[in-house]
């Protein structure tokens, strides 16, 4: 069985030493459990949507990335954030959303990327040099582990998932664009 | 400079929203599932978009209006869409012919509106970027498939290209507004973009075997807000609810 190995992202390591040089570790640690609501095994920390948390003139101000720009599931996870923070008694914040740097799938933690496998989703190949690049190069089925599989669409169940079928023991699974 | 950024900002939204909602009718209407999802998928994209642009039309504004004002509250005169964006959604092949022709357009025009002076809409353009380079593949595809695949599918993508090419040419079109952003660094110079686009359509079009039409009409008058017969029908469609029950949330 091929293994897919945790793959630290440039792009990651510079979240993960912003993270380890904030003042508020307690606050961090608490939205780690608010989760995407498509993928619920995945934190919005994992997947690389909350990037930022700091105090400015006397509130909590938060600051997420949208995925994809039509992602429905931001409203919700702006929501499960305020409740996150509400039901800690922090009454005094705002979740602001910012588009640049523009999200990237390399913005992954390498924990986020194996929950994925695990949750049966292909992880996102490195974006390096995914521009244009085909998307059925070599992905791993997270079922069984085959690389031979096989892209069935481009486009998926969400905007981040393309779909594939594994031609080794014949499951469909999703597979986290690249992007 | 404000208010023309602002209606510059406008107009992208204005593209970017009647895209998405002509590509939503084929939502469950779609040849089978998967190219139902990815219709929807690159609909949600440029609805997506639209919220980019309208959200910051709103914060230009600062008149109390909100993105929402910007889709659903006004009429179709106002609208200041590139007429490609409002034909009807057609049969398939026309429906991805020209999603074709608008992702060329975007793969050349969005790298530049990255290289913006004004950062939102810098930010905008790399976000949609990336979405745009899986659009364009997917396009790219089909029309190959469709251009090299049965009679019957060829015939419909040439009666697509002949239909759909005369309102190309309004993409590279500049008017006084657009030349003056361009020049000042925060617009896009699209007419300086139409060579490449020709080119790399004409590459496309060569592959599926499918030809560029010898006819030489344009229609143009979208960014003056006249529009074709098929917008009004839409935007009936997309803002009913809206105006039916005002500030209705759910």
């Amino acid at each position: 069985m091929a293994v897919d190995l945790p793959v630290v992202s440039a792009a990651y390591e510079a979240r993960r030493a912003h993270r380890e040089g904030s003042k508020l570790p307690e606050v961090w640690a608490l939205l780690d459990r608010v989760c995407d609501p498509e993928i619920p095994v995945l934190s919005l920390w994992d997947l690389g949507v909350l990037n930022d948390i700091e105090h400015k003139d006397g509130q909590l101000v938060v600051t997420i990335t949208p995925t994809y720009s039509g992602c429905p599931a931001m409203q919700t996870m702006r929501e499960d954030i305020e409740a996150a923070l509400r039901q800690s008694s922090i009454e005094s914040f705002v979740v602001r959303e910012t588009l640049s740097p523009a999200w990237s799938s390399d913005w992954i933690s390498p924990e986020g990327r194996g929950k994925l496998t695990a949750y049966g989703i292909a992880a996102p190949k490195s974006c390096d040099s995914c521009q244009g690049a085909a998307l059925d190069d070599g992905v791993l089925c997270p079922h069984c582990g085959s690389s031979d599989t096989r892209l069935t669409s481009e486009f998926g169940s969400t905007a981040c998932k393309a779909l594939f079928q594994c031609q080794a023991c014949q499951e469909p699974f999703d597979y986290f664009k690249p992007i | 400079m404000n208010d023309k950024i602002l209606q510059y900002t406008i107009r992208l939204g204005d593209d970017s929203i009647i895209l998405g909602q002509r590509l939503s009718e084929w939502c469950s209407n779609a040849p089978f599932l998967e190219e139902d999802l990815a219709l929807m998928n690159v609909a949600l994209d440029y609805v997506g978009r639209a919220r980019m642009y309208y959200g910051y039309a709103a914060e230009l504004a600062a008149d109390g209006r909100s993105e929402d004002d910007f889709a659903y509250m006004r009429d179709q005169r106002e609208f200041s869409n590139l007429l490609i964006n409002e034909l009807p959604k057609g049969d398939f092949a026309y429906s991805m012919l020209r999603q074709l022709f608008v992702d060329v357009f975007n793969i050349l025009f969005l790298p530049r509106l990255a290289e913006s002076s004004d950062d939102r809409l810098a930010a905008i353009a790399a976000k949609a970027i990336k979405e745009t380079r899986y659009h364009l593949r997917r396009s790219h595809e089909w029309t190959l498939r469709l251009g090299r695949g049965t009679d019957e599918s060829r015939q419909r993508a040439q009666h697509a290209i002949d239909d759909l090419w005369g309102y190309t040419h309004e993409m590279f079109d500049l008017d006084a507004l657009e030349s003056e952003l361009a020049a000042s660094g925060i617009g896009v110079d699209n007419a300086s973009l139409r060579a490449e686009w020709e080119n790399q359509v004409g590459a496309i079009l060569d592959e599926a075997e499918l030809k560029i039409p010898e006819q030489q009409w344009a229609v143009k008058g979208g960014r003056e807000g006249y529009h074709t017969e098929s917008l009004g029908h839409l935007l009936n469609e997309m803002q009913s609810v809206h105006r039916a029950c005002p500030g209705l949330e759910w």
